[in-house]
């Protein structure tokens, strides 16, 4: 997205609805409703040119609770719906919503696709673990074992991981965040209004209705600093209660290392968005015992856009064929005439 | 007697007069018989003669060379008088090899002509087409009721070019070049057109060209100077409308038909697809226009590209999604949220054999009430059906005209018999085509607060506000809406309000559709044949058999499915009988009896196969004497 000045500069409730908001009290969509609107007016000063795109899930509600345009579609398929508002106008900033379920599930076909197509536009996932809107039942990312009201003696269903999937399927963009940790929302959504390209976020939301504090390892004082790191593109990967843990890399193996036993910053993990294969590392670590969970951004690259690929062709081929018209098009090569 | 081309033989010729015929190519798939079709269309076309076209593929793509599976044809019917469908039976078959015969014999009329390539009959050519150890048909008798030719066309290609020095599997794929050469002095045509579009093809490869020229003009001279043949055909030119014309298939009609639709709409054309037999081709034939700005997006899946249709529509683009029956399945909740969204969509489903994966290189009508009916919820949609190849332009620039001017999602229905057949189109001129009117706005609607992005105007149309447009900023969605505002509304009045108010906007559609005339026959009288889509050919040309057999029967053709014609029950009622054939079980059947409580009989047939004029004609005597 590029930043634009204007006369008037928007505010964050520019781009609040009229529309009462109807999340459960506590829901983690708050806050990244209103950490979307709050990064917004730094890039867009047109809002007429946004458009949020959704599917279907509690989070899905979204695009009724921004003031632009946007389009609550169907199941699944908010990102096939997406693709065609950004290839038939590309210059609109196109926002995909969705959950968990909504995505990685019925959508999981349509969210490989996109990735690789690499459409200029932002996806953001609320992963709750859960499905929300239809009252709990386990989704495609809850992990195995899980009690819920389709699982009642507990899920034998083998989970995704989302940031793999994404980087296997070409995506130019990963980054995780979380809903309670607003700062690092604002700067993560910041990103990915700069990136150009699918910019993909997966936002760990708590869903306290139906999949309470799945989360909270890695959002309580307590636990977090131990369970979470959190990665900066050139800084090393620290983290823990006193930032006294670090990843130092043997060969492809992430190990946990103590700096305070001899072990010296400078021997850790240097972490590079633009490395993919230490990105599929990273995205390992949710499957690795004893790993903290990463947040940041994983990966980062340039690479063309299928939408504006579409129009540069296009383009070349009117310059080298010229348009034909309609008259040309209507007789065709072959014409007799009967008189 | 008569030797208007440079003939070197002196051997008497009869030359025989009709007014039409039907010709089949029949071979494996790998022998060209597709092009050499074409090409005898093309040249047929161009010295006058009306025509229709219909190509038959085989199912499988490479199903093993020489058998049955793997029989590919074209049936060409042209003549001087006026041609509706590609022709009950063959008057002449040209048959490659054994499987061939063994496919199309049954559909040669009685005395027609069968021209055989003789190198396709060899022992193991018989036991690939499942002929019974030892039986040969050559021998056998089969062939007796018919005038049969036995060529070796392939040893006599072989001949003609060795001197070419291709190899011998490039000299084999030349002797289709061979049947067309003889085939074009069989019925009096000249070879110019051929050796043209020859000349363009092979433009890199001279050797090819040069092969491919010498063996048109040896089969030529193989009839001109060998004393088999004796007989050529001459037809008249037929007595068209004047106009200028280009030969044309349904699905390039289709195709051209939404390029000049959106053009006149001053729409970008979006095209969200996936590949389907046998819609594919509309696709193909989108993706060639990049040069005028049209986008073809091939999806991941027939979900995805209606979806990318409707996302499409919601920026302004006129969007469109074409599939066939199995992709129609898949389409069907999005097609529910483009009705509920009430954007200008335009649905195509060539009907092919269903259920399921069915007979997918078959035709079928069987989509109808599917189209009609196949959403969940109270869903009611525009449904519009192509009568002929070239009909599927006007009735395309219908169905956009009336998504666009709706806001509503159009159904069109075509299928494998008029998406692959062919006729002669006297095209339009861009300026006589009717102007297409989105209902854009960018002018707020409501001075005392929100924009109302679902209040209505008479014909019960929302304006078309696209993204982009300051200050109208809104949202819509598949969740039911509040009347006019658009918000979400759960309230029981409003639903019921909006499921009517949408019905009544696909129903007052029939304002601007006009009155339904008899296609041909008196408004009134004892039988009237009401057929839609492509039944028309065979309804048409039965009926002009009938009439010069003294037998009086009307027919009505309908396009427009949903809403009707305002007349059409009116016009039923003025006759004693109604007959409906169908290639289906009686699904216009049903919803005819079920809304004008009229006794109408059906005539079905589900075979995968179009009416022929014999069986349709014998079937409507069979009414009207009743
Ligand atoms: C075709 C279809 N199937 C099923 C549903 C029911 N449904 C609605 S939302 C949902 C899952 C929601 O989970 P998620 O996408 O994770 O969103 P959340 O509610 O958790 O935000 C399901 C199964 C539907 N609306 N449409
Ligand atoms: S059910 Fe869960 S995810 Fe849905 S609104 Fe309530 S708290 Fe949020
Ligand atoms: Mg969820």
């Amino acid at each position: 997205m590029e930043t634009t000045t204007s006369p008037i500069k928007l505010t964050a409730k520019d781009f609040a609805s009229d529309q009462e908001i109807k999340w459960c009290p506590g829901c983690g969509d708050y806050s990244i409703l209103k950490q979307v609107q709050t990064i917004l007016p730094e890039y867009v000063s047109q809002k007429e040119n946004l458009v949020f795109i959704s599917g279907i899930g509690c989070s899905s509600r979204f695009p009724y609770y921004m003031d632009t345009y946007g389009m609550h579609s169907i199941h699944g398929r908010a990102t096939a719906v997406a693709t065609g508002v950004k290839v038939a106008n590309p210059s609109l900033e196109v926002w995909v919503i969705g959950g968990d379920g909504d995505l990685m599930s019925i959508g999981g076909n349509h969210l490989i696709h996109l990735l690789r197509r690499n459409p200029n536009l932002k996806l953001v996932m609320f992963n709750n673990e859960i499905y929300g809107l239809t009252k709990g039942q386990y989704s495609p990312t809850s992990h195995k074992g899980l009690v819920t009201k389709s699982t009642p003696y507990g899920s034998v269903d083998e989970p995704f991981n989302p940031a793999e999937l994404a980087l296997g399927a070409k995506a130019s963009f990963f980054a995780r965040t979380l809903d309670r940790d607003p700062k690092h929302q604002q700067q993560i959504f910041r990103r990915v209004a700069e990136h150009h390209g699918t910019a993909f976020v997966e936002v760990y939301q708590n869903c306290p209705v139906f999949n309470d504090d799945t989360f909270a390892l890695l959002t309580e004082k307590e636990t977090k600093k131990e369970h979470s790191i959190y990665v900066e593109h050139g800084k090393p990967l620290v983290f823990g209660q006193t930032e006294s843990k670090g990843i130092r890399l043997d060969g492809l193996n992430p190990v946990v290392v103590d700096l305070t036993a001899g072990v010296s910053v400078s021997d850790l993990w240097i972490h590079d968005e633009t490395d993919k294969t230490k990105a599929f590392l990273l995205a390992r670590f949710a499957d690795i015992e004893n790993m903290p969970r990463p947040f940041g951004v994983f990966y980062q690259e340039n690479r063309a856009c299928f939408d504006e690929e579409l129009v540069q062709q296009i383009n070349r081929t009117k310059d080298q064929k010229g348009r034909i018209p309609l008259h040309k098009i209507l007789s065709g090569d072959k014409t007799w005439g009967i008189v | 007697m008569s030797n208007e081309h440079n003939s070197h033989s002196e051997k008497q010729i009869e030359i025989q007069d009709t007014d039409s015929v039907v010709v089949r190519f029949s071979g494996d798939s790998g022998d060209g018989m597709q092009l050499t079709g074409m090409q005898f269309t093309d040249t047929t076309a161009l010295m006058g003669k009306d025509i229709s076209t219909f190509p038959e593929f085989p199912a499988e793509i490479r199903a093993p060379a020489g058998t049955v599976a793997g029989v590919s044809g074209f049936q060409i019917h042209f003549g001087s008088k006026e041609i509706f469908t590609p022709g009950d039976a063959y008057d002449v078959l040209v048959a490659m090899n054994a499987a061939a015969l063994k496919t199309d014999i049954k559909r040669v009329r009685k005395g027609g002509t069968i021209i055989l390539n003789t190198a396709g009959f060899d022992t193991k050519n018989l036991k690939l087409a499942h002929y019974p150890d030892g039986a040969n048909p050559l021998e056998d008798g089969t062939l007796d009721e018919f005038k049969v030719y036995r060529i070796d066309i392939t040893r006599l290609t072989k001949e003609a070019l060795k001197d070419t020095g291709l190899g011998m599997k490039e000299i084999d794929r030349c002797k289709n070049m061979f049947v067309l050469g003889l085939l074009f002095w069989m019925f009096d045509k000249s070879m110019e057109y051929t050796i043209t579009s020859l000349q363009e093809k092979f433009s890199k490869k001279p050797d090819l060209l040069q092969a491919n020229i010498t063996a048109l003009k040896s089969g030529w001279n193989y009839g001109d100077t060998t004393e088999v043949f004796t007989t050529r055909y001459h037809i008249a030119k037929a007595t068209l409308p004047p106009g200028t014309y280009r030969n044309i298939s349904g699905n390039q009609a289709l195709a051209i038909g939404a390029i000049a639709a959106a053009e006149k709409a001053g729409l970008q054309l979006f095209l969200g697809s996936y590949p389907i037999t046998p819609a594919s081709d509309i696709l193909h034939e989108l993706s060639k226009y990049k040069a005028n700005g049209v986008k073809t997006f091939q999806a991941e899946d027939e979900i995805a590209a209606i979806c990318a249709a409707i996302g499409a529509a919601y920026t302004g683009a006129l969007g469109m999604t074409t599939t066939s029956g199995p992709g129609m399945s898949l389409k069907t909740e999005a097609i529910g949220l483009a009705t509920m969204l009430e954007l200008p969509l335009l649905i195509v489903d060539i009907q092919r054999g269903g259920p399921s994966t069915g007979l997918p290189t078959k035709t079928e009508q069987a989509d109808l009430l599917m189209a009609m009916y196949g959403r969940h919820g109270e869903a009611p949609l525009p449904v519009i059906a192509a009568a002929t190849p070239a009909d599927c332009f006007d009735a395309v620039y219908e169905a956009i005209k009336i998504s666009i001017e709706h806001m509503v999602p159009v159904i069109f229905l075509s299928d494998g018999y008029i998406a692959n057949g062919s006729e002669p189109w006297r095209f339009p001129t861009p300026d006589q085509l009717i102007p297409i009117a989105p209902p854009f706005s960018t002018a707020h609607n409501n001075t005392a607060g929100n924009f109302l992005p679902y209040k209505r105007d008479e014909k019960g149309v929302r304006p078309w506000v696209i993204p982009g447009t300051p200050g109208l900023e809104h949202r819509i969605g598949g969740l039911e809406k509040q009347h006019e505002t658009g918000n979400v509304s759960y309230d029981a009045q409003n639903h019921e309000l909006m499921i009517k108010l949408r019905a009544e906007k696909v129903q007052k559609i029939a304002d601007a559709i006009p009155l339904l005339q008899p296609d041909s026959g008196k408004d009134t009288g004892k039988l009237c044949v009401l057929g839609w889509g492509s039944t028309y050919g065979a309804i048409k040309s039965s009926l002009i058999e009938l009439r010069e057999e003294g037998v009086e029967v009307s027919h009505i053709h309908l396009r427009h499915l949903n809403p009707f014609p305002k007349n059409l029950g009116e016009l039923l009622q003025r006759f004693d009988k109604v007959l409906i054939p169908e290639i289906n079980s009686g699904q216009l059947l049903q919803l005819i009896r079920s809304k004008f409580l009229t006794d109408a009989v059906g005539f079905n047939k589900v075979q995968g196969l179009p009416f022929t004029t014999i069986e349709l004609k014998q079937k409507i005597k069979e009414v009207y004497l009743t």
